[in-house]
């Protein structure tokens, strides 16, 4: 049931303009819900409490939701067990309980294809040289491979002659990097890491240092929580900014996702805003009743994907606040809906970030 | 060492799995060729070939018979 995503890989991830989208969703989100309604037992005895009739095709606005906290309490499957390829866990804070879902083979291709289409639509097909700004010890323990750990390894597929900016200590190898950038001083260098960790272990080292890098073309991929930063009063533009102080022409590009959701991979363009590709979507709803939002206006987060077959994640209600700046004309040039986000509503559990570094 | 004992070597040491397994071997099919595992994997091969995958290359590299097909790609005969 996987059609119109081989379709979708034939086009560049950020093309299609909201007609042609709201078709397509409408179509493929209600076969989702048939095909979960079908293959899930609590997906159904959850829809039939609603009193949602999924033979009937809905608009995306009624299509039904799940919160994303459901996947921390049950195991919600659409496959039988033994299909399971690869069980994904999110980040987790200590001492809670963290969300499980189920991926069968080709769930985990397409959540990887996903992905590589597009970071690709921003840095190309080529890889560049790595720098990943933490340490190698986030991949240390495969058996107990954190959230961070498998961002990193994750990523790792866009970079070659990958190098690790923190040592075993979470100390800066300055000297290493300064070696690694002289290395590779004619060609568009990749860095990924976690924003909070940036900031701490990069960023404020290099300024306790009193030294920058000049890296001359660059692009920065970070994940993560903001909240250690809004405490620090950072906020994103001015995150962007010392960046480009403390490394230099590096173009910074957030993202956002969740591992409770495959394919839901927003990037931050160079406007700042955050954008929804071909393979996602994304509502606001208003708190008291759950309506749509106006454009501009807050409320929490509905993440839409159509790749979720092994399980009934295609439509979430997140715990995150957000809003809609607007459709298909941001100037970057991508179509579908761009955003911003507001962080964790108040009353939400604390959820971890994937940078859950506990300083001794 | 002929480019096929050059191709299995890499699995042998990035994997560490025996030279009688690599016919059967797919992705996530043994608990070392996990997805840090596939990335030393792909860096073996390009160290030892002096080669460079594409990402799609990477991410479509599921087998060992299929790697082998991908080889080709990279003007490499097994």
């Amino acid at each position: 049931m996987n059609e119109h995503l081989e379709e979708l890989y034939k086009d560049t991830p950020y093309s299609l303009k909201k007609t042609e989208k709201q078709a397509l969703y409408q179509r493929v989100l209600s076969e989702l819900t048939l095909h979960h309604y079908s293959h899930c037992r609590e997906y159904k005895r959850i829809l039939d409490a609603m009193g949602y009739d999924p033979k009937k095709a809905a608009p995306l606005e009624a299509q039904p939701m799940l919160p994303v906290r459901l996947f921390k309490e049950y195991d919600l499957l659409s496959i039988p067990r033994e299909e399971v390829a690869k069980t994904m866990t999110s980040s987790g804070t200590s001492g809670q309980k963290v969300s499980r879902v189920f991926l069968d083979k080709a769930n985990t291709r397409a959540q990887t294809k996903v992905l590589t289409e597009i970071i690709s639509s921003f840095i190309g097909k080529k890889r560049l040289p790595l720098l990943i700004l933490d340490t190698r010890l986030a991949l240390k323990d495969r058996s107990m491979f954190s959230a961070r750990g498998a961002g990193i390894v994750g990523f790792s597929t866009f970079g070659r002659e990958i190098m690790y900016a923190l040592d075993e200590n979470m100390q800066l190898d300055i000297s290493g990097i300064r070696q690694f950038l002289a290395k590779h001083r004619d060609e568009p260098i990749l860095l990924f890491g976690y924003t909070y960790m940036i900031w701490q272990y990069v960023v404020c080292a290099l300024r306790e240092a009193g030294t920058a890098m000049k890296i001359e073309n660059g692009s920065l991929f970070h994940i993560g929580g903001w909240k250690k930063l809004k405490d620090q009063m950072v906020d994103a533009p001015t995150y962007n900014q010392v960046i480009r102080e403390v490394l230099g022409n590096v173009s910074v590009h957030n993202y956002y996702g969740m591992a409770e959701q495959l394919g839901s991979v927003f990037v931050e363009c160079e406007y700042g805003h955050m954008h929804c590709s071909n393979f996602s979507d994304i509502l606001i709803r208003r708190p008291g009743d759950f309506s749509c939002a106006a454009p501009n206006e807050r409320g929490l987060i509905e993440l839409v994907s159509l790749l979720p077959t092994s399980y009934p994640g295609h439509i979430l209600l997140t715990e995150d606040e957000g809003e809609i700046i607007g459709e298909d004309d941001c100037p970057c040039g991508r179509n579908g809906k761009y955003f911003k986000i507001h962080g964790r509503i108040k009353g939400a559990e604390i959820r971890g970030c994937s940078d859950t570094y506990e300083r001794r | 060492m002929t480019n096929l004992e050059k191709y299995n070597q890499a699995f042998i040491t990035a994997l560490g799995v025996e030279e009688d397994m690599l016919a059967t071997l797919e992705y996530q099919s043994v608990p070392q060729w996990d997805s840090v595992g596939h990335m030393q994997l792909i860096a073996t091969l390009e160290d030892a070939f002096d080669i460079m995958f594409d990402t799609d290359d990477i991410i479509d590299f599921s087998s060992y018979e299929k790697g082998k097909e991908f080889m080709k790609k990279y003007e490499v005969d097994l």
